[in-house]
């Protein structure tokens, strides 16, 4: 039986045959459906899954005409840390003219919206000259990154340790102060790079801290919305599902803790924002085939109920890319047109 | 990763429509086949050629909305985000403040 070269979640390359091939997409799909109790893929689908990561090339793409749109996090901080020593005004023409980027990032980084605070008015002129210069839509970007508000980091008791000494109420009243504290700072900053111009406002990460890190997302969106009602928000999501750090949790009467994408996006809509980016993340010691079946899983049920645009996240170590530093093209390319042919999205 | 994802499933920036398209995206809250329809039309190009760089960088380069490539005396930067604020009929943040701020 031949052998098809693939991947594992790390990157490190592996030969399965055709059956191997099929077998690891099956246990992908059903393992997604199971944890989120969604549908498995269909055998239309996994038969499309095989037919692009069976294919003989070094690179595949969707057909013409079914392109999507990219935003990007962290976007100039990505130009930065390789070493190639530019300023953030032309990492963001590198991306407009240079990468094929539909939209991009101007971010600080230190990428989280309290250390913003302090020096957002240091921050808003980089902003405002990038936009006379440039001429796609540029996002201001950073994570609520809710562990910068507990101790040492913060002034509220750290939940991390209040939790193992069985000090729950404690936890959860630390948890519901940092959520105050965060809604704050993103408000702040969020208004500020609006005013000084900004195509919109993204909210990376959101969820690393669990259910309160959400929380305070949604609340931070409803404010920034209301305060001006032609503002677009991305909310881009830290990990597959939400962490119930606090466990009790609620937005608009739903709980967070638990949450999958296709429940994430229903509350991102109702928050006001414009766009929402679901995460799965990548298993390193499982295939590519069933990480990319499995995220593909996850990602299908969430288009389905989206009623907003959604742009999953496809960067290093989620979405089925690899977790590396560089992602080999063949992963990536085959990760990119799987994902853009079977779910119903809008963007990368 | 970025230029594989952009090859792969991206509408290519300036170098087409997605510029474009992601704009009426962030500004309307189109889903982005909506959005693609919508930018066709305003163009006068097909939905197939919004990712034609060859098409695209001629509509542009008519249209005075910025391109890959600038030629002397062309709209660029601030200047074409103008055109493209008529050209698509939608709001572009930075030039509504560009024009408060000019007093224009």
């Amino acid at each position: 039986m031949a052998k098809i070269f693939s991947r594992y979640g790390d990157g490190t390359p592996l030969e399965l045959d055709e059956k191997e091939l099929m077998e690891e997409l099956h246990a992908g799909t059903e393992d997604a459906a199971d944890r989120a109790k969604v549908s498995t893929l269909t055998d239309d689908d996994l038969k499309h899954l095989y037919e692009i990561l069976a294919s003989p090339y070094k690179f595949v793409s969707v057909e013409p005409g079914k392109e999507v749109l990219l935003t990007y996090d962290a976007g100039t901080l990505k130009i930065r840390r390789v070493g190639v020593n530019v300023d953030r005004i032309q990492a963001l023409q590198i991306y407009e003219k240079i990468m094929g980027a539909d939209t991009m990032e101007l971010c600080h980084v230190d990428y989280s919206y309290k250390p913003l605070k302090p020096i957002v008015t240091m921050e808003q002129p980089i902003l405002e000259q990038a936009l006379l210069s440039t001429h796609i839509p540029l996002f201001y970007g950073a994570m609520p990154n809710l562990g910068l508000y507990s101790q040492p980091d913060g002034p509220f008791p750290n939940p991390a340790e209040l939790l193992p000494n069985g000090k729950i109420k404690e936890a959860r009243e630390s948890l519901e102060q940092t959520v105050e504290e965060a809604v704050r700072d993103i408000v702040f900053a969020g208004s500020a790079m609006y005013e000084s111009g900004a195509d919109g406002i993204n909210l990376d990460s959101v969820g690393a801290a669990g259910d309160a890190d959400f929380l305070a997302s949604l609340m931070a969106t409803k404010k920034l919305k209301e305060k001006y009602p032609d503002i677009c928000i991305e909310i881009g999501m830290a990990g597959e599902f939400i962490l119930g750090m606090h466990g009790e949790l609620e937005f608009e009467g739903t709980r967070l803790a638990g949450l999958y994408a296709h429940d994430q996006v229903r509350l991102a809509a109702q928050a006001g924002a414009t766009i929402f980016g679901p995460v799965v993340n990548t298993n390193t010691t499982e295939t590519s085939a069933w990480n990319l079946a499995r995220a593909i899983t996850f990602m299908k049920a969430c288009g389905e109920v989206a009623e907003i645009p959604i742009h999953p996240n496809m960067g290093m170590g989620v979405g089925a890319v690899p977790v590396n530093d560089h992602p080999p093209i063949d992963s990536v390319s085959r990760a990119s047109a799987a994902m853009t042919s079977l779910v119903r999205l809008d963007g990368l | 990763m970025a230029i594989t994802h952009a090859h792969a499933s991206g509408m290519g920036g300036m170098r087409g429509a997605g510029d474009l398209v992601a704009r009426v995206q962030m500004s309307k809250g189109m889903r982005t086949w909506e959005a693609k329809q919508y930018v066709a039309d305003k163009l006068g190009v097909a939905v197939a050629e919004l990712t034609d760089p060859v098409i695209m960088t001629e509509v542009r380069e008519d249209m005075n909305i910025g391109q890959i490539t600038p030629l002397p005396g062309c709209a660029k930067g601030i200047e074409a985000k103008f055109n493209i604020q008529k050209a698509l009929d939608i709001q572009i943040n930075c030039v509504d403040r560009f024009r408060k701020r000019a007093a224009i």
